[in-house]
């Protein structure tokens, strides 16, 4: 059983929790290839995906996952919502959950945001990327995709490649992989590197090369171009030569690395389309496992509380 | 809530020879083995199931399929028990459209197993056919379900507990009366 009622990040949640979600996922990922993709689990259930900042993959995840199991979901934009006329979070998140909703996923681009709407409302929350904080269903997801592939987490060379300053996906994958075992190294331009990372417990390499020798994993991480204005690297070409990922790069992982990515991917800046393309890339499958993730959380947070005995 | 034993009500051996007479009795009723697939509900179905399997194969000479079912997201206490029961994977590699689908179980009890089982099994495709098969039948129903095979027909209370064990997953093979004791205060 998780031991909260919300998912706020993968700092504050124990092993055994991750290892919960993980192995739940495994059997909700077997509903996304039947012909009839829905189970009646969530029947009566409702869930409601506030986004206050854009997105196509994560929220169409939720959505999809909730529908999968039958839950009832809405969304709610906020370019087309109340927010517009200055509503505050505190307040759309009353409004909704006086309409009975049992549960809400929330993007926003401040830090902390859905800590503060946890603390308002009954309802779950699910933190769906917060700011700089974490982004605790994307690591998730990570994490799946590396058991799959892998067969394990512990003992794994993960490389973190990229802005990590702004990356919230960065956060929650070194809160969660070092968790579960994994040895994590960290790179990037050195203006997109916090001063103080290496308090995770990550390494940190001053050039790629370093990070991807004897890697198992590669995560790239996207260049968030609408937040690059401040100039932390010259420019988005020499960004690809130096950092991003190519088949000359990958040359001293291990030969069964396995290179995933977050999405939205910028082809030919982070990394090249050959590699995208190629084997050792798990990306499509990402976006798949993340579904399978996703239901997984809904379950445990909505069917909640204590967990139950066998059946006879 | 302690529990005492009560009765062994089947031995390994008992339980072989069960088994062989409800594989032959699936051959009697589903002589068209074409469209003959098993399917164990977890846990301890599954290798019942397997062991019917292997009877069949003994006695006509074909390995039919078998299919793995986890009836965990379909059952109907999940919102009253207020609790996630933790979710196993199916694995019903083949179609069972147009299959005739002999479901197997280990108790018989309420029936609400089966009636979960059903509806997981109907999300899958539409069988021609649908059967049951348990080890025991301890009465109590609460649905109206009935088995096409019965290992043995058990009267209990509904203050006993029947425990199948199996090889597979408790290391031995016997059926056991428990009765439940409650705590001292």
């Amino acid at each position: 059983m998780l031991s909260s009622k919300d998912l706020l990040g993968l700092k504050d949640i124990s092993k055994e929790e991750i290892e919960l979600i993980l192995s739940t996922a495994e059997a909700m990922k077997e509903i996304l290839f039947r012909d009839i993709k829905k189970v009646p689990t969530l029947r009566g259930k409702s869930m409601v995906c506030l986004f206050y900042e854009p997105s196509t993959r994560t929220r169409t995840s939720f959505e999809l996952a909730g529908k999968y199991m039958s839950a009832d979901t809405v969304n709610i934009s906020t370019s087309t919502s109340s927010v517009v006329k200055g509503e505050t979070l505190r307040d759309t998140g009353r409004t909704i959950e006086a309409m009975g909703i049992d549960l809400v996923v929330i993007r926003h681009s401040c830090s902390g945001a859905p800590h503060m709407l946890a603390e308002e409302i009954s309802a779950s929350v699910i933190n769906a990327g917060d700011g700089m904080h974490e982004h605790p269903t994307q690591a998730l997801l990570d994490m799946f995709t590396i058991k799959e592939k892998k067969g394990r987490i512990e003992g794994l060379e993960v490389a973190i490649i990229g802005d990590i300053l702004h990356s919230r996906v960065a956060r929650s994958n070194i809160w969660g992989l070092k968790k579960m075992g994994a040895n994590i190294r960290v790179c990037g331009p050195m203006p997109l590197i916090p001063p103080n990372i290496s308090d995770l417990g990550v390494r940190v390499c001053s050039s790629v090369e370093e990070a991807v020798e004897g890697a198992d994993v590669i995560n790239v991480l996207r260049i968030q171009r609408e937040r690059q204005d401040k100039g932390f690297f010259p420019s988005l070409r020499e960004y690809a030569k130096i950092y991003g990922i190519d088949r000359e790069k990958l040359k001293g992982a291990k030969e069964d690395v396995l290179v995933i990515h977050p999405g939205p991917v910028n082809r030919g800046v982070e990394i090249t389309s050959e590699v995208i393309e190629s084997s050792c890339a798990a990306i499509e499958e990402q976006v798949t496992n993340g579904v399978a993730v996703r239901m997984a959380l809904l379950y445990l947070l909505l069917q909640g509380g204590a967990k139950g005995e066998g059946a006879n | 809530m302690a529990l005492k034993e009560k009765a062994r009500i089947m031995t390994a051996e008992k339980m072989a020879r069960t088994l062989r007479r409800i594989a032959h009795e699936i051959l009697e009723k589903n002589p068209d083995m074409e469209n003959l697939v098993l399917v164990g509900i977890k846990r301890r179905g599954v290798p019942m199931a397997e062991r019917l399997r292997e009877h069949i194969e003994l006695i006509e000479g074909v390995k039919i399929p078998l299919g793995i079912l986890d009836i965990t997201m379909y059952r109907d206490d999940l919102e009253a028990k207020n609790c996630s029961p933790e979710v196993n994977k199916s694995e019903i590699n083949f179609s069972i459209e147009g299959k005739r689908v002999v479901l197997v179980d280990d108790v018989l009890y309420t029936g609400r197993t089966v009636r979960a089982a059903l509806d997981a099994l109907m999300d899958f495709g539409r069988p021609s056919a649908v059967q049951l098969a348990v080890l025991i039948d301890r009465g109590h129903r609460e649905i109206p379900i009935r088995a096409d095979y019965v290992g043995k027909n058990v009267p209990t209370s509904r203050n006993e507990v029947i425990s199948v064990k199996v090889k597979e997953i408790d290391g031995v093979d016997e059926v056991l009366i428990h009765e439940k004791i409650p705590d001292e205060p």
